[in-house]
């Protein structure tokens, strides 16, 4: 449970951590909570690592006409309690109590879980829901192009993901965000994130996003389809179910998976509308 | 900016409970090692390292963290408090007082850990409800209470009872 050695670099610039970048061996240091763990079990051994939390400016959340602007270092606790955060995007507020523990909120940041690429993790499934535009030192990536498989990105070995920005919903967006784990804080056996925009009693806009269920975070876009030509939740849930391909493991089976994407898409889709203006 | 060459020791200073502290380690000596074998604080304990059963939990500028889950060199200049920074010259703090009154510890091995992570609770939402302590709690893997006891103190010096 000790991590092998390694070299380590604090730089006080995001240029200067490019630089040092590139290598096939080094790697970025965010908040360390999936990295520093992978690293105790000896499962990864960068020859550098790259701790990025001494640069300035990238952990704060701003407003601006486009929607909100999350810098890559800010915490899952930061967010928790971001009074922006809670106004415009009520759903992320919510989604962090299923991220870990306080102690693993309060280091580990968003644009290290986005960057980890964890498929059954929260924040890759919300960037996909809420059709984020990751900002990285070179471009930006829409969240929808941005995994390549499980724990693989996109991004070169020299690039750094630094902004995460979040376009406004319309207003009157209904949202759903539905979790199922082992235990409080455990990585989701499966999850469900739908939004849902309301034009008269017809559904003008809708996003359905599984997590846990896939390699990668996952739109379930025949169930988008169904739900706005007016299928009933129940069907748009059985819908979601055939678009899923969970593996099994100890935690339980691909049967189960599958099965749980279609009670959370179901209680998902339910809130959304709920909650729709 | 700082380099630190694999292998090799090097110096980490940072205030520890108040006091300034400093002593060598390599890049990838783990803060909780370092703290326990290189500092001689033994109060915070060490049990699965991979940031899981929050033993280690201590505070990092005033938020709960996981000691396992950050190198000593990265807290290079920051302020750290650990249980041994709870208990006043009379003695318990109110918090270490009203785990022992509920039995809130039996072996005591995750108790260190626990209390770090309730002292961020009360000082960040002192008006917490039995819920939202039990989702700290979560956080905690105790096998000797049940937690109940646990519980029981925090809604005590929650001013829950």
């Amino acid at each position: 449970m000790k991590p092998p050695a390694f070299e380590y670099l604090a730089p006080t610039s995001i240029e200067a951590a490019v630089a040092a970048l590139g290598g096939e061996e080094a790697k970025v240091l965010a908040g360390g909570q999936s990295l520093v763990p992978m690293m105790n079990f000896r499962l990864l051994a960068p020859s550098l690592l790259v701790d990025i939390s001494r640069i300035p400016g990238l952990d704060d959340i701003r407003e601006d006409d486009d929607g909100l602007r999350i810098g890559a270092m800010t915490k899952h606790h930061q967010v928790e309690t971001s009074h922006l955060m809670q106004k415009h995007f009520p759903i992320v507020t919510a989604t962090m109590a299923h991220v870990a523990h306080l102690a693993i909120r309060n280091r580990g940041t968003i644009g290290g879980s986005l960057c980890h690429g964890d498929p059954a993790a929260e924040w890759p499934g919300l960037a996909l829901l809420l059709n984020a535009q990751l900002k990285t030192t070179r471009r930006v990536i829409p969240a929808g192009d941005f995994y390549e498989g499980a724990l693989a990105t996109d991004l070169a070995d020299d690039e750094i993901l630094t902004e995460i920005q979040l376009p406004s919903l319309a207003p009157g967006t209904g949202w759903g965000f539905e979790e199922m784990a082992r235990r409080s804080g455990d990585f989701a056996l499966a999850a469900v994130g739908a939004t849902v925009h309301l034009s008269g009693d017809t559904v003008a806009e809708a996003r359905i996003v599984a997590i846990g269920a896939h390699e990668t975070p996952l739109r379930l876009t025949t169930a988008e389809g169904l739900l706005k030509d007016r299928a009933s939740i129940a069907a748009v849930a059985v819908a979601a179910m055939d678009e899923v391909s969970p593996n099994s493991d100890l935690h339980g089976s691909a049967d189960y998976r599958r099965h749980l994407v279609g009670v959370l898409t179901r209680r998902a889709l339910t809130a959304a509308w709920e909650r729709a203006a | 900016m700082r380099y630190l060459e694999a292998g090799k020791k090097h110096t980490v200073r940072f205030t520890l409970n108040g006091r300034v502290v400093e002593g060598d380690g390599e890049p990838r000596l783990l803060l909780s090692d370092f703290l326990r074998q290189t500092l001689g604080a033994f109060g915070t304990h060490v049990g699965c390292e991979h940031g899981s059963c929050g033993a280690c939990t201590i505070q990092v500028d005033g938020k709960a963290v996981r000691s396992c889950l950050l190198y000593a060199v990265q807290v290079e200049g920051k302020t750290l408090n650990t249980v041994e920074s709870l208990a006043t010259p009379d003695g318990l703090n109110d918090l270490q007082a009203a785990m022992q009154k509920h039995h809130g510890l039996q072996c005591g091995f995750c108790t260190p850990g626990i209390l770090m992570s309730l002292t961020q609770l009360r000082a960040d939402e002192p008006d917490a409800d039995e819920a939202r302590i039990r989702d700290v709690l979560s956080g905690h893997i105790c096998r000797c209470t049940g937690y109940d006891g646990i519980v029981k103190a925090a809604l005590d010096v929650f001013g829950k009872v």
